[in-house]
């Protein structure tokens, strides 16, 4: 099984978004892939990186250390997230009730649902002082 | 992202194209609200829409709750990968949605 591993290390500001897409979809550019997987994992990504530049360290700058390593068999991607700011574990949180009528939705919560349902396999853990979020999603 | 806007009487069309993430969805927030306060019917047109993120979705979210006070909303052209975003959500139950376009 061959694995071709990417790391990317920057600010923790929403400003980085498209530098931290532009990463992810380098890193998958010689893979088989549909649109719509890209998406997916895009989206991914956004909500965890944009949670992280919004939360993590809320009175200093900080950074994030995003990891990703791509595999041949099965096809995969799996991405880490790695920031040292506060404990958060947003897999703690409860699923918003998506069968709410409009004025009854909660209008936050979305982003780390989409992630759950979107991706094959999400994990959280906290080390050594970092949160450590990893995202894994069969390429398909 | 671009945002176009028409108006045929009380209906307003906004058509957004491109990627609505976090750094978009604040200009594509300020686009609906000036356009919402005087619109009877909304639509949106999502036909060059290529991608959208919770940020978007929490604006049509918005949107929606405005609306249902005041009148009509809907979405139009919703193509594939945008519509199965919306599946998962749930926001396709919630919103008006007409899908296909070109």
């Amino acid at each position: 099984m061959a694995e071709n591993k990417f790391r990317l290390v920057l600010a923790a500001v929403t400003e980085n978004l498209q530098q931290v897409i532009s990463f992810i979809e380098e890193s998958i550019q010689n893979t088989d892939h549909s649109p719509k997987t890209v998406i997916q994992i895009t989206i991914a990504v956004e909500e965890i990186f944009v949670n992280i530049a919004h939360y993590a360290y809320p009175e200093k700058n900080g950074e994030v250390v995003i990891e990703a390593v791509v595999s041949d068999d099965p096809p995969a991607i799996a991405i880490t997230f790695i920031d040292s700011g506060i404990p958060y574990d947003p897999l703690a949180k409860a699923d918003p009730d998506i069968t709410l009528s409009a004025n009854k939705r909660q209008i936050g919560g979305l982003g780390i649902y989409l992630v759950k349902k979107t991706m094959d396999d999400v994990s959280y853990k906290y080390e050594d002082g970092h949160n450590i979020l990893t995202i894994k999603k069969l390429l398909s | 992202m671009n945002i176009k806007i028409s108006k045929i009487e009380k209906k307003t069309i906004i058509e957004v194209s491109g990627r609505v993430d976090t750094v978009a969805a604040p200009k594509f927030e300020a686009a609906v609200k000036e356009q919402i306060t005087d619109a009877e019917e909304l639509v949106i047109d999502m036909d060059k829409l290529e991608y959208i993120s919770s940020a978007g979705l929490r604006v049509l979210l918005w949107a929606q709750k405005t609306m249902t006070d005041r009148g009509d909303m809907k979405l139009i052209n919703v193509h594939e990968n945008v519509m199965e975003i919306l599946e998962i959500t749930g926001f396709s139950e919630i919103l008006k949605i007409k899908q296909g376009g070109s």
